[in-house]
């Protein structure tokens, strides 16, 4: 069997390992200390992330919080994703990728509809995603906040301009996470196809989960 | 021992206390002697001076204005809106950049719903140093830059203020979503770097919002989380009239198709 790549750098037993499937949520349980490396697997592929507390699912990822924190909307090795209770949830320990987006939000069909247009209202989304997976773990929509997405790239101009753009990342780019606390992490493979985010083609992803 | 012994002493001692004025106080009814011109007094729904510290919430019918005035230079308004039928449905700060292509809402933006409706727009804004980033102060911060962050404390937190607001409406921490904090600003440099505007400003600067559906507003008047200065914030007077909906040929409305279609979404939540 080929050396595996993707998982270079890792220490410790690996506790999962599973492919996401291109447009697929996805949601996983993780104990302080455990590291989560999401792999990228054929390039430029929109992971959209959440956190929520395990202990306490009101308390949960607040992209606002960690923008004012680091005083930068760009995520990078250090970054500490913050709750909205000012608490480090997870660490972002190494990352191949120069930087992750905060700022552009989940797709979603109303979205779409603002964006693209009403043709697009039968298209799968981030959104419904989320809705998926958290429904499934006792949460619902009160309970979307703004996420994070790996390898997407999001860059605000000098005039202010601000919009998801072809991405920086590229096949078998890495972002590894500590987790800081108990946390359960979910997902949304994103199937955007209107845009670069996922370069027209969403594609699966891998994550693995190592202690 | 002081002389309220008995009820009817207590009684007088409270009721001596009314017509007392202060700074920070709503107006019932209502008045003010600096409305726009095309406004009634008897259009006049709401005013009042949100203390430094302090917050407030209310509900808005369709096409009311709520102006916020920073009377001396130095409020922040972090502000949650909600759709007053349907409170899941609330402002999406990532959409609301995202759609409109644009990091800095002022005059003409809108505040859009994470149904892809828009909740208000800004029809008028003299102070364009508004926030979309980097939402409230929360406990732990105050208590970084402070020494505490409790609402019990002097150095409340924003967030904290927001829910309250919120609870008050029924709405609980699961609600407190990201917010935009207005007359406090950002710039975001190339390299993603958070630049804050923080003033203190000219007195005076004002904004005012169009309530394109029934919504329910929360603000809370605390200084900007990145603000490093000893505790600095200054009172947030809101006024807000009844106005017509908004019509098919508003500017705002029209100005570009992303904004069109979300009005466009809105009007059919009322096409009944």
């Amino acid at each position: 069997m080929d050396k595996d790549t993707h998982s270079a750098g890792l220490t410790g037993q690996v506790l999962h390992d599973e492919i996401v499937p291109a447009r697929a949520p996805w949601l996983h349980r993780m104990k302080t200390g455990e590291t989560l490396r999401v792999v990228d697997l054929e390039g430029n592929q929109a992971v959209d992330f959440l956190l929520y507390a395990t202990a306490d699912d009101a308390e949960r990822y607040s992209a606002q919080d960690t923008i004012a924190a680091q005083a930068n909307i760009f995520l990078r090795t250090g970054s500490k994703l913050l709750s909205n209770e000012g608490r480090p949830m997870m660490t972002i320990t190494a990352t191949s990728v120069d930087y992750h987006d905060t700022i552009g939000g989940a797709c979603s069909c109303e979205s779409n509809s603002l964006r693209y247009g009403h043709h697009t209202k039968a298209q799968h989304s981030c959104i419904d995603n989320f809705l998926e997976a958290n429904l499934r773990d006792g949460r619902g929509k009160r309970d979307m906040v703004s996420n994070v997405n790996f390898f997407m790239n999001v860059p605000v101009e000098p005039d202010g301009a601000l919009g998801i753009v072809d991405g920086i990342s590229a096949p078998g780019l890495t972002v590894d996470l500590r987790a800081e606390m108990d946390v359960t992490v979910v997902v949304s493979n994103c199937p955007q196809i209107n845009n670069p985010c996922n370069g027209f083609n969403p594609t699966p992803v891998r994550m693995i989960v190592t202690a | 021992m002081s002389a309220l012994a008995d009820p009817n002493a207590a009684r007088t001692h409270a009721r001596a206390m009314g017509g007392t004025v202060v700074e920070a106080m709503p107006i019932l009814p209502p008045r003010a002697d600096d409305l726009p011109a095309s406004v009634t007094a008897d259009d006049l729904l709401w005013e009042e001076t949100i203390a430094a510290g302090g917050y407030a919430s209310r509900t808005l019918s369709r096409g009311a204005r709520l102006r916020l005035i920073d009377l001396k230079g130095d409020a922040c308004a972090s502000l949650l809106v909600f759709n007053a039928a349907m409170p899941s449905e609330r402002l999406n700060i990532a959409d609301t950049v995202k759609v409109q292509w644009d990091a800095y809402p002022s005059a003409g933006s809108l505040l859009l719903s994470d149904m892809g409706r828009v909740l208000a727009s800004i029809e008028r804004d003299d102070a364009p140093t508004h926030d979309a980033f980097c939402g409230p102060s929360n406990e732990a911060s105050n208590r970084r830059h402070y020494g505490d962050g409790r609402n019990s404390g002097i150095y409340p937190n924003a967030r904290d203020r927001l829910l309250l607001g919120a609870a008050k409406y029924g709405l609980g921490r699961r609600d407190v979503h990201p917010c935009i904090n207005l007359f406090k600003g950002v710039r975001i440099g190339a390299d993603g770097a958070v630049t804050a505007q923080l003033g203190p400003f000219a007195p005076g600067r004002s904004l005012v919002l169009r309530a394109e559906m029934e919504l329910i507003l929360v603000i809370a008047n605390c200084p900007h989380v990145l603000d490093t200065r000893p505790w600095s914030v200054t009172p947030l007077r809101v006024t807000a009239w009844r106005g017509a909906p908004t019509a098919a040929d508003d500017p705002i409305r029209t100005a570009t198709p992303e904004r069109l279609r979300a009005f466009l979404n809105t009007e059919d939540m009322y096409r009944r």
